[in-house]
């Protein structure tokens, strides 16, 4: 039976883990050394390395420590730096999750500091361990979906099985999410069709031109040299294949990072920052389109992977989705779902649709997915900044009853 | 439970001209491609793409049914495509609907 974790807004978590945060690089290796000592595979380690305040991060770092899989949070401080501390645990405070922080120029230094918060996470640890938990149906899961080691299996098997899952997740009243517009440059026109409104369609179709442009003056789009070994050869290629992963379901809304879908049902998540590109790419690497679908609601990331990536992440474990079988060969160890068994005939998307739906059903009920038990908790944010989404991308205002 | 496919090659939407593996091609394998046996001129691994029919320079592709790109250099039936012959029309055309012209690649 799926159990979670009842939290004050109303959600509910499938883990109960404590978030170690910093603030500033600076404070890195206090906080590294706090979740190292504690040794516990839930206490985790999320953080922001810069030292400007950037109103996106503190946006994601809140959503982060109030994600329903976040029972307690200790942010750690070097003291000097420009993120806004008190705003974070007034945000924390406010849900009645255990909350503290620790600025290490105040504490006196290094050693002190990582001895107060080793104790700190050993009361927490405590005081959350009694949390009330209540039966939960996939009506109260939000599965959101990335792409990473793409190969030209990805869109064969890994991916369209997701998509398969993802159709009937959102029949049984699930939210799901999918993202990376950038990765879906040339699905624009297809993909609008699916929106519930006309003005949704437009509005997806303008997020996929702001990820064109953005990944022009970038100078590249989203497209690895592992791609092409793996036989993909034009980016359009690339997206046809990672737009698999959405099915066939209407699109609800499109949110941005931070964002919490309003109702159930399909969301796309628009990663690409507003305004002149800044900041550099998008996103600098799969975790980072991971921690914003967490930021998102997420609670299970399903993630689709040719040729083999290991990663995990904090929060919210992470269901790796094997597209080749002769990199299941290789590294099973790394994976949940061998999903190249299409290839060989063994296996129908269907079936390994159903599959996927099972290992989620299992994650929340207590299991743990490969990545978390191999001690994956991968985290990384950086600078970005978006505006609002528009009216037109939320068509659907109200949780169905 | 589908029954094994022995066939190393999916076609993924009926209007497309470019077939993906689902096993590696030895080069000297037998290829049947829409019932034509071809022999395979080079090995060619699982995930990438051949010819489905002769294409030439200018050529889209279509695979899922939609363009992935043009043909850049005469390819035969059962050949390997991929970097050598296939380039993204992405950048233009993306380009030519917010600029009303062609960017140069």
């Amino acid at each position: 039976m799926m159990i979670g974790y009842q939290r004050s807004d109303g959600r509910k978590g499938i883990r109960n883990v404590i978030v170690v945060a910093y603030l500033v690089e600076c404070a890195h290796h206090v906080a590294r050394r706090i979740v190292d000592l504690s040794a516990d595979m839930d206490v985790h380690l999320i953080g922001f390395p810069g030292c400007y305040p950037n109103e996106y991060s503190l946006r994601i770092m809140k959503s982060l420590c109030v994600h329903p899989n976040v029972g307690g949070v200790l942010i750690v401080s070097l003291g000097c730096e420009g993120f806004n501390r008190k705003a974070l645990q007034a945000a924390v405070a406010a849900t009645g999750r255990p909350v503290d922080t620790l600025v290490i120029q105040e504490r006196g230094g290094t050693a002190a500091t990582i001895a107060a918060g080793v104790k700190t996470v050993a009361a927490m640890k405590a005081s959350i361990s009694n949390t009330p938990r209540f039966a939960i149906g996939l009506e109260d899961l939000v599965i959101a979906t990335v792409c990473g080691g793409s190969d030209g299996t990805s869109g064969l098997t890994a991916n369209p099985a997701v998509g398969k899952c993802f159709d009937r997740l959102v029949a049984l009243g699930s939210t799901c999410i999918f993202e990376e517009t950038g990765e879906l440059i040339g699905c624009e026109q297809i993909m609008a069709e699916r929106a519930v409104t006309p003005a949704l369609g437009e509005a997806i179709t303008a997020c996929v031109a702001k990820a064109a442009n953005y990944y022009t003056v970038m100078g590249y789009g989203s497209f690895a040299p592992g791609n092409a070994d793996g036989g993909l050869t034009t980016q359009e290629e690339k997206s046809m294949g990672a737009y698999a992963k959405s099915g066939d379901s209407p699109i609800s809304g499109v949110i941005k990072p931070g964002d919490q879908p309003p109702s159930n049902g399909l969301y796309l998540l628009d990663v690409v920052p507003d305004g002149e590109p800044r900041f550099g790419f998008p996103n600098i690497n799969d975790n980072a389109e991971i921690a914003e679908l967490i930021a998102c609601g997420a609670h299970i990331i399903l993630f689709t992977t040719g040729r083999g990536s290991v990663v995990g992440s904090a929060i919210s474990p992470v269901i790796k989705i094997c597209a080749n079988p002769d990199t299941y060969q290789r590294m099973p160890d790394d994976m949940d779902i061998d999903a190249g068994r299409i290839l060989n005939g063994d296996a129908t998307l269907d079936e390994v649709g159903a599959e996927i739906l099972a290992k989620i059903t299992a994650l929340a009920s207590g299991g743990r997915s490969v990545s978390e038990l191999l001690g994956h908790q991968e985290f990384i944010l950086t600078y970005k900044s978006f505006e609002p989404v528009g009216p037109a991308c939320l068509p659907v205002k109200a949780r169905r009853a | 439970m589908t029954p094994k496919d022995s066939s190393q090659l999916i076609l993924l939407h009926e209007k497309d001209n470019v077939l993906a593996c689902r096993r590696k091609i030895h080069r000297g394998d037998t290829l049947l491609i829409d019932g034509t046996p071809i022999t395979a001129s080079i090995d060619i691994e699982v995930g990438h793409k051949l010819a489905r029919v002769d294409l030439g320079p200018g050529d889209v592709v279509l695979k899922y049914g939609v363009p992935i790109g043009s043909i850049t250099q005469a390819t035969r039936i059962g050949e390997h495509v991929h970097t050598h012959n296939l380039k993204s029309d992405y950048i233009a055309i993306t380009t030519r609907h917010s600029t009303g012209e062609a960017a140069q690649p």
